[in-house]
């Protein structure tokens, strides 16, 4: 079955004719060329696909894109604003937070995500007070985001570049 | 792939009444139901869409509990306040769960009704009796190290994966269901079944059962809970064993406690002898350790999965010991 869906990508309002079994991460690669979101497993369990659906970080290889007809879609090309990257692109270039590259996008926008939920006061599994003030220790940065693995093993630039933009 | 329609309800009832009409699933984070169908474990006709039945609210009852929707978001859920305060145990065991980005998709019901995580089960070149009943387990007899020490059958050897519905069955949740008959409640710890003889049926809802929301009953002052979870990485992995405790302790005596185990059982495994041993005994380690003892004397381990047990008995026996110590 197709079915036609909306979607906001990036700041550009785009339609585009989906059958029922594309996943949002088809539909933005194969569909709309925005290939800067990544297929690493498909199935949930590498993050880098990650996007922001509605402000909110999520993977799009486990959700159908016809269920989100009318979203808004935020993918790292669309993170930065007036011409200049976002702070945490900036932060993962001055901190060489990669390697390859394959998981990067996947990472800032996880990263941001993730820094708003830490804004918003939402403990972790990692956070000793559920109900107290939240303090990103790197304890926190590395629990909040154990959802991006990076083969290349960029781990501990990730988490002083997320630093520098949580300071 | 298999091609299917999707149909996106506008009210409850429709909902189920469409599941009622035809090979039917519903569809609500996907991040089940998704990855089985791309692995071809689940193959329906039709996919139901419910996230637009304003189920997600999470609302405090008149009684003093919490009346959780059934497509309230497990990141949503775990940040709300009531349950920040009131069931740390629910929040710890939902903030364990999967990632950051899978929690902002999956709901309370997709939580709940996610099937087994057994590598045999989502390989559909092996036999299982649960994806095709009468071909046989290939767990038992295979590798066999996630699979249950507690109430498993000859047929069937699964867990059941999900943090959150270990917390619930501590918590004495009540699960709403409407069905094609109307709405009945289903006590948590019965909505998952044992496997037996029919291990394609991992709970006791039919296909056109919609889970509509969770009731949290309140918890007399004083209660103490927390979810503790044992796995092969510090985050982002299932359960090899996990243990919900909710606990209080008046002058050094148990006098209310409820315990369930994750990882161990094709259901959420409330230990119920545990239980009675705590209840009204002295809150001391010799005591902790009587009652995990009395629970696992019907563990069965298999050749892989030998190390649940103590497992199981020393997370028990620590949370135990640090809840009734005033931890966490
Ligand atoms: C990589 C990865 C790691 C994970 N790690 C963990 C973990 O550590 N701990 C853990 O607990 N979970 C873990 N999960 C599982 C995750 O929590 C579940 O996939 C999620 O909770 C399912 O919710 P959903 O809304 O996405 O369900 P869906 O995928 O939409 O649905 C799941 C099932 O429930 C049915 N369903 C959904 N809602 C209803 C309803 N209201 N009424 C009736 N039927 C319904 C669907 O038909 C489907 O069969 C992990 C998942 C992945 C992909
Ligand atoms: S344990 Fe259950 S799910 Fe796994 S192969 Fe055996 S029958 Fe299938
Ligand atoms: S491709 Fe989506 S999580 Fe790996
Ligand atoms: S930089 Fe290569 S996978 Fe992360």
């Amino acid at each position: 079955m197709d079915g036609d869906v909306e979607l906001d990508v990036d700041g550009r309002s785009r339609t585009l004719r989906v059958d029922s079994r594309t996943t949002l991460l088809d539909a933005l690669r194969e569909g709309l060329g925005v290939t800067s979101v990544k297929k690493g497993c498909d199935h949930g369990q590498c993050g880098s696909c990650t996007v922001l659906l509605g402000g909110r970080r999520v993977v799009t290889c486990l959700t159908f894109a016809i269920a989100h007809d009318g979203a808004t879609v935020t993918t790292a090309e669309g993170l930065g604003a007036g011409g200049r990257p976002h702070p945490v692109q900036e932060a993962f270039v001055e901190r060489d937070a990669f390697q390859c590259g394959f998981c990067t996008p996947g990472q800032v926008c996880s990263a941001v995500g993730m820094l708003a939920e830490a804004r918003d006061g939402r403990p972790s599994a990692v956070t000793d007070d559920l109900t107290g003030p939240v303090e990103l220790s790197d304890d926190e940065v590395r629990e909040r985001m154990s959802g991006n693995l990076c083969r290349c093993g960029a781990y501990g630039n990730i988490v002083d570049a997320i630093q520098d933009v949580a300071r | 792939m298999i091609p299917f329609d999707y149909h996106r309800a506008t009210d409850v009832a429709g909902a189920v009444a469409t599941a009622d009409a035809r090979e039917a699933v519903f569809l609500a984070g996907g991040t089940n139901l998704v990855d089985r169908m791309k692995l071809g474990v689940t193959s329906p006709d039709v996919v139901v869409d419910i996230g637009g039945l304003a189920l997600d609210g999470v609302e405090e009852l008149p009684d003093g509990g919490l009346r959780i929707g059934a497509t309230a978001r497990n990141s949503d859920l775990a940040a709300h306040p009531v349950v920040l305060r009131d069931y740390p145990v629910l929040a710890r065991a939902l903030l364990s769960g999967a990632s950051g980005q899978l929690r902002n998709l999956a709901t309370t019901g997709g939580n709940l009704l996610q099937r087994t995580r057994c590598s045999y089960f989502q390989d559909v070149s092996t036999p299982c009796n649960k994806r095709e009943p009468g071909t046989g387990c290939s767990a038992i007899g295979g590798y066999n190290r996630q699979h249950a020490v507690l109430g498993a059958s000859e047929q069937c050897v699964a867990t059941h994966p999900s943090d959150m519905a270990v917390a619930m069955a501590a918590l004495d949740a009540r699960v709403v269901v409407r069905g094609p008959a109307g709405e009945r409640v289903v006590p948590l710890v019965d909505l998952h079944r044992l496997p037996g003889d029919e291990p394609d049926r991992d709970t006791v809802l039919t296909r056109a059962d919609l889970i509509t929301a969770v009731d949290l009953p309140p918890l007399p002052d004083g209660t103490r809970s927390l979810y503790r979870k044992v796995r092969d990485r510090a985050s982002f992995a299932f359960a090899l064993v996990s243990v919900a405790v909710v606990l209080r302790v008046d002058g050094g005596v148990v006098r209310d406690v409820r315990v369930a185990l994750g990882g161990v059982a094709h259901k959420p495994w409330r230990a119920r002898r545990a239980e009675e041993v705590l209840l009204g005994s002295p809150a001391e380690e010799e005591v902790f350790r009587r009652a995990a003892d009395a629970e696992l004397a019907a563990a069965r381990p298999l050749p892989d999965n030998g190390f649940k047990v103590p497992l199981v008995r020393n997370t028990l026996v620590s949370a135990l010991r640090d809840l009734s110590l005033g931890e966490r």
